[in-house]
């Protein structure tokens, strides 16, 4: 299969403005079959703007996009159902597409989370609705997934199986995943390419490369950089506060 | 079979409310309760304007709801005030301008009462074909639309995402409302049709734990409320409307019974 059948979303010079201030500006990413890019970058940096766009729940307001995928899946970062709909487990994992029950257990099994099938949704702690979240991602058998820090408020042990879940996922299903993560451990070494956000792109290439970018350094510290790389080079550019190039 | 007045307004009645059940649900999910408020005061301006121009009145409501909806939503584009001040804008102008324009209208006996708050009496066999046929129109729609709608009252981004088209599905939705309004409001009348919209949806929400059941509940406590309001309504000759609403709100009493049951049970 060549490079091009592999492709599933091109950003081109992306950006979305708000009232006059551009909250992203200048992205352009590509997600592959088999691959996981991830975003990283400080609060407020656009990274869940960059993942609403390629999911087309946004419009950009400049470049272009290409969506060659046929089936997405999004684990939003934030979401909160409403006490008014007595919505089940069960329920959820349907939303959107009709899934086979035997379907549903096997992927709640996988988050662990199997024993909840039929408890209402307002009724699970924040890190088991996570753990739902997922599944239910998992259960469509997306070719594109898109995750948007998707282990928040799971525990510790938790945490690493689901990303060490994630990489399988990515494997036996072929598909592409967009990852917004905080987790820098699992972000240098478990993920195939690495885009650094601060309202633009500051750096971007494979974990390798990123950990010796100076941006990157700028962006994280000097500790957490030294944890996963002892390299640093020159700054080669200087950020103003709202993330913007200073010249 | 249809000769009987009573009869007329109890299959009138109970086409309402089978059709009021899941609409009335996603009023409650949505939190648009005001919203259904706006549309029905704005009603009565539907009514006074089909009077003028002699048009059918379900018609008339049904384009004027929809024209205040789409109102509404270029509102909310283009001031700065919130939602539910944009609804009271509404809801009350409208109310007024069809007040004024009944003023106009002195030449022709007008039956106020009975528009504010429903008049069985005046259910014609045309009437029942209307909310039967316009009901399972609205049924339909709503089948064929219902899991973009659902997934987008759990979470609008997810829904997008996913490609459920939840703007186009939040635009029907608005038009099926205006529309449930349009059947009803002879029957129930201007001022209370957004009861029974939610009364019943809320009755259903105290004793059901899925969506589906939610829908079904809310469809039967709706077609009680109908049956048992009318009855009464005939038997101490009271407008139909409030009989309905007063009923819907006898049933809501008790159905809080086993929440509060459950509630001390879980103390124990």
């Amino acid at each position: 299969m060549n490079e091009n059948n592999n492709l599933l979303v091109r950003l081109k010079d992306c950006g979305v403005q708000k009232s006059s201030k551009w909250i992203v500006k200048g992205i352009s990413l590509e997600i592959h079959k088999g691959k996981i890019v991830t975003l990283i970058g400080p609060n407020g940096s656009g990274k869940t703007t960059t993942a609403k766009m390629a999911l087309n729940i946004l419009k950009s307001d400049e470049g272009s996009i290409e969506n060659y995928s046929t089936k997405m899946a999004y684990v939003p970062q934030k979401i909160s159902i409403d006490w008014t709909m007595p919505l089940r487990v069960i329920d959820f994992m349907n939303l959107t597409s009709h899934i086979n029950k035997d379907e549903i257990i096997e992927a709640l099994a996988l988050t662990g989370v199997q024993h909840l099938i039929y408890d209402e949704i307002h009724n699970l702690s924040g890190g088991e609705f996570q753990r739902v979240l997922i599944a239910r991602a998992i259960a469509k058998k997306p070719d594109l997934l898109v995750l948007d820090e998707p282990v928040q408020g799971v525990d510790f042990n938790g945490e690493i199986a689901l990303y060490n879940l994630i990489k399988e996922i990515c494997i036996k299903l072929n598909c592409g995943i967009l990852l917004i993560s905080h987790d820098l451990h699992f972000v240098m070494s478990a993920t195939d390419h690495v885009i650094c956000l601060n309202g633009h792109i500051c750096c971007s290439g494979s974990p390798k490369s990123i950990v010796k970018n100076s941006s990157y350094i700028e962006l994280f510290g000097e500790h957490n950089a030294a944890t996963l790389s002892l390299y640093q080079h020159e700054h080669d550019h200087s950020h103003q506060t709202d993330g913007s190039v200073k010249n | 079979m249809f000769d009987d007045f009573f009869i007329r307004a109890l299959v009138a009645g109970v086409g309402i409310a089978i059709v009021a059940g899941p609409l009335g649900c996603l009023v409650i999910w949505r939190r648009l309760s005001y919203f259904g408020d706006t549309l029905s005061h704005s009603a009565l301006l539907g009514v006074t304007l089909a009077y003028s121009f002699s048009l059918n009145i379900a018609f008339s409501v049904f384009v004027i709801s929809a024209v205040v909806a789409l109102l509404l939503v270029s509102l909310q584009k283009r001031t700065k005030l919130a939602g539910d001040s944009l609804l009271g804008l509404l809801a009350h102008s409208t109310l007024a301008i069809g007040l004024v324009l009944i003023g106009f209208l002195s030449y022709i006996r007008f039956d106020l009462m009975g528009l504010l708050f429903g008049d069985i009496l005046a259910v014609t066999t045309a009437d029942i074909g209307l909310v039967w046929i316009g009901g399972s129109i609205i049924l339909i729609i709503l089948y064929f639309i219902w899991k973009s709608l659902f997934s987008a009252t759990v979470n609008y981004d997810l829904s997008a995402a996913e490609g459920m088209r939840p703007e186009f599905s939040n635009f029907i939705f608005t038009l099926l409302l205006a529309g449930v309004i349009a059947l009803s409001i002879k029957m129930i009348g201007a001022l209370l049709i957004t009861g029974l919209l939610l009364i019943p949806a809320a009755i259903a929400r105290n004793i059901s734990n899925s969506p589906r059941q939610m829908i079904v509940i809310a469809i039967l406590s709706g077609i009680l409320s109908v049956v048992v309001g009318l009855f009464a309504s005939l038997e101490v000759n009271t407008s139909s409307g409030p009989s309905i609403i007063v009923v819907a709100l006898i049933l809501f009493i008790i159905s809080l019974v086993p929440l509060e049951i459950k509630g001390q049970l879980q103390k124990r």
